[in-house]
């Protein structure tokens, strides 16, 4: 059970997504969770080890450690991608429920239901609209939301995004101000930059998706809405065509009629 | 053998849950399991290691760390996981034996195997009780062992061969602490929802009953 697996799993929504929603997905799995197992954790994995104070009082290293990575970057990473790739879930499942009843429909025999068999039922795409529309509107939104508030907690908590090379610490048990180093701060900084970078490039890619969406939904319903004004002028020339029929009909039949008569 | 085996089993769980039993499948998935994985093993990797006393005595750091912590909140959250998502097996079972009694006869018994009635009702409401039950126990073994939730950055030991009452620090303990509230929390909410579905297959089929039982006196 790894990132492998989330992989899989959301590789099942990306066929009903729309084509900003699959490349925000691709650049989720290539450029931050491929990165962050990669190449992130072993910049990131002797973080400790290699974190020195100049002292020799044993339980200063361990409390300064303490004090200035309340929570590891590489955690905050981890927490942040599962947190935003969760919503995605919730399109799997409405999706997984749409299936769930068109088979149910399919097996009762409902004469409504087009599919011929249940293998097409369940390669089938369903299009972003209705209920599913909402639920994939949603999920972005909450995307959007969870990468702020990480972006944003991230910076709160290190004072921006540069990994300082000293720090100095005199919380107890250091005897004085002590002076810590961090071990490897250029390259944790470039990594720190980097994947800032690649959440707001999927901050962009969400906003631009949730606009696609929102625009779609706008222009089908100016459209529904222009449909249903053109139908009664429509229908109005119809009747009086109809109506000048008819009394060409009776006015012929009377002719007739009288025709006879005389 | 690993946490990919868990995750095949309860796939195959997901078949014959209800709608809430899916959120509590995907819920142990992505923040329990996958948060395991991911990030809270390593920060209790070198704990050990990076437990440091204040003192030279051999033997001393050792007997201080076993004292502290007689099983790593590591250990704790893997069993607490195992044990969790095993109830869900019960159910597994029933199917699996209710399909080969239909084989052995060679005829069909059920209208629909995996169907949550009848005994695979009462297993499936057994899983659940299960399953909030153990979550229960870890919670309470967390509390107990640990004196609440809380890591402390420092802890004074005093057994033998510390010489002396002796300053240990743990490594880490904020971070610990974080995501100890976060089993914490993700573990109620698996309550909350095992208590929900419980309620509601308990609500409706007695309802179910109800309704039969009226229409049997009406005919």
């Amino acid at each position: 059970m790894d990132w492998g697996a989330l992989h899989t799993i959301l590789g099942g929504v990306n066929k009903h997504s729309t084509s900003i929603g699959k490349i925000w997905l691709t650049v989720l799995f290539i450029f931050r969770i491929m990165i962050l197992v990669v190449a992130a954790e072993r910049v990131w994995g002797d973080e400790q080890d290699d974190f020195v104070c100049n002292t020799l009082q044993p339980g200063c290293r361990n409390v300064c450690y303490d004090h200035f990575f309340p929570i590891s970057h590489i955690r905050l990473w981890a927490l942040q991608l599962i947190f935003v790739s969760t919503p995605a879930l919730l399109v799997a499942m409405h999706v997984a429920y749409r299936r769930h009843e068109k088979k149910r429909q399919f097996r009762k025999g409902d004469q409504k239901c087009e599919y011929k068999d249940i293998e097409e039922i369940r390669k089938q795409r369903f299009r972003i609209e209705g209920s599913l529309w909402w639920t994939y509107t949603s999920s972005i939104f909450f995307r959007l939301i969870f990468e702020a508030v990480f972006m944003y907690a991230f910076y709160f908590m290190y004072d921006g995004f540069r990994m300082p090379r000293l720090m100095k610490c005199n919380a107890w048990p250091c005897p004085n101000t002590v002076d810590c180093f961090v071990s490897r701060p250029t390259e944790k900084t470039v990594f720190t930059i980097f994947m800032i970078a690649v959440s707001s490039i999927c901050i962009l890619l969400n906003v631009a998706e949730l606009c696609y969406l929102l625009t779609k939904f706008f222009l089908r319903r100016s459209k529904k809405a222009g449909n249903s004004k053109q139908q009664p002028n429509h229908e109005d020339k119809e009747e009086t065509k109809q109506n000048e029929m008819n009394e060409l009909i009776s006015d012929s039949c009377q002719n007739t009629v009288i025709g006879f008569s005389s | 053998m690993s946490w990919a085996f868990l995750r095949d089993l309860l796939s195959g769980v997901n078949k014959y849950s209800t709608g809430i039993g899916r959120i509590w499948v995907a819920v142990v998935f992505m923040f329990r399991l996958l948060v395991y994985v991911t990030a809270a093993e390593n920060i209790w990797k070198y704990e050990h290691d990076e437990f440091e006393c204040n003192i030279k005595q051999p033997g001393c750091e050792n007997v201080c760390f076993d004292h502290f912590f007689p099983v790593s909140h590591i250990r704790l959250w893997a069993l607490q996981l195992i044990m969790v998502s095993t109830p869900s097996l019960l159910v597994v079972f029933h199917v699996a034996y209710r399909e080969n009694r239909e084989k052995h006869h060679n005829q069909k018994l059920y209208r629909n195997p995996g169907k949550i009635d009848g005994g695979l009702l009462c297993t499936y409401l057994i899983s659940l009780i299960l399953k909030t039950g153990l979550e229960i126990v870890f919670l309470v073994l967390f509390y107990k062992l640990y004196n609440g939730f809380k890591i402390p950055r420092l802890v004074k030991c005093d057994i033998k061969p510390c010489p002396n009452t002796v300053d240990c620090y743990i490594s880490k303990p904020t971070e610990k602490m974080i995501f100890l509230y976060f089993l914490v929390a993700t573990s109620c909410l698996c309550i909350v929802l095992n208590l929900s579905e419980l309620s509601y297959l308990i609500f409706k089929y007695s309802i179910k009953c109800y309704l039969k039982r009226y229409t049997k006196k009406q005919q």
